[in-house]
């Protein structure tokens, strides 16, 4: 039990740490944010997950923020995103974008 | 329950009423008619007492009873913001369509990292950026919500904004094609068709 809590909670890590350099890497922030919503939320539902392994009678609190990260943190990458967007940013290569085929 | 029965009492779930056949105008796809406040906060309530339950974590009847009051004291507050959940579709296998959507959308996620994963690690880098718009039949707010932040958490597509029927989406590797009908097919299609099963 305690070994797979800690390959869970060691999984989610790495994707915090993939999710981290993803914002060095990427070009432009839509890409950035675009991999920073997408590792922190599987990153930390995993450590989650982990640590549900670990202390089972914790699961309801756990499941409760996993919800909360679920619903919250895409919404939160979108208003960024948005905004970027609203303030005239326009991506990376993309000269042609606004639906052209 | 009895006055739950007149026609036009759109949310309520006429299928846990008595009578079934009474109810084959308005029940579960039909578009609700004036929704009823207390219906809506008896929903609401629904909602939020499980968030207590899981979060004082014991069935200790104290705890039960406040949180009882306390969940409809926040449905109540919370009224002028309840009609979104006139936009659910009241069906009996809708618990077993939000499983469906919800295995979907984990699987979508867990790809979705690897996908992530694999370009940051490449040396390349292998992206291939655009903003492209997405077309949504989902009418209602709540199904627009949630399927915006599905197609935020599934493989390289980010939403940057909602139109009446249109999601603004940054695509992280556009190669499909960035017209609207590539795209859709490509980032929402799969999604909405589960999502419509229990949404407008």
């Amino acid at each position: 039990m305690q070994i797979i809590g800690a390959s869970l909670i060691l999984l989610g890590t790495s994707f915090l740490f993939l999710g981290a350099l993803g914002l060095f890497r990427m070009p432009d922030v839509y890409n950035r944010i675009q991999a920073g919503t997408k590792a922190t939320t599987l990153g930390s539902l995993s450590v989650l997950l982990g640590i549900a392994v670990y202390y089972p009678l914790w699961w309801p609190k756990l499941l409760l923020i996993a919800l909360f990260i679920l619903l919250t943190s895409p919404i939160a990458s979108s208003t960024l995103a948005r905004a970027a967007y609203k303030t005239g940013l326009r991506p990376y290569r993309a000269a042609l974008d606004k639906g052209e085929g | 329950m009895g006055r739950m029965h007149q026609p036009g009492l759109g949310i309520f779930p006429v299928w846990l009423g008595k009578s079934r056949i009474m109810n084959t105008n308005t029940s579960s796809v039909n578009v609700p008619q004036a929704a009823y406040g207390w219906q809506r906060i008896l929903l609401a309530t629904a909602f939020i007492y499980p968030v207590w339950l899981l979060m004082v974590g014991t069935f200790d009847p104290a705890e039960l009873s406040i949180g009882l009051i306390i969940a409809v004291l926040t449905a109540w507050l919370s009224k002028p913001h309840l009609h979104i959940l006139d936009a659910i579709k009241w069906h009996p296998a809708i618990a077993l369509y939000v499983l469906v959507y919800v295995g979907v959308f984990l699987w979508a996620l867990l790809r979705s990292n690897l996908d992530v994963a694999a370009r940051v690690l490449s040396p390349r880098l292998p992206i291939n950026p655009a903003i492209v718009e997405v077309e949504t039949h989902l009418r209602s707010d709540l199904g627009k919500l949630l399927l915006a932040n599905c197609i935020t958490l599934t493989p390289g597509t980010l939403t940057v904004d909602v139109f009446a029927d249109r999601l603004q989406i940054h695509w992280i590797d556009s190669t499909p094609g960035r017209d609207m009908t590539h795209a859709t097919a490509s980032i929402a299609a799969q999604f909405e068709y589960y999502l419509s099963k229990f949404i407008k």
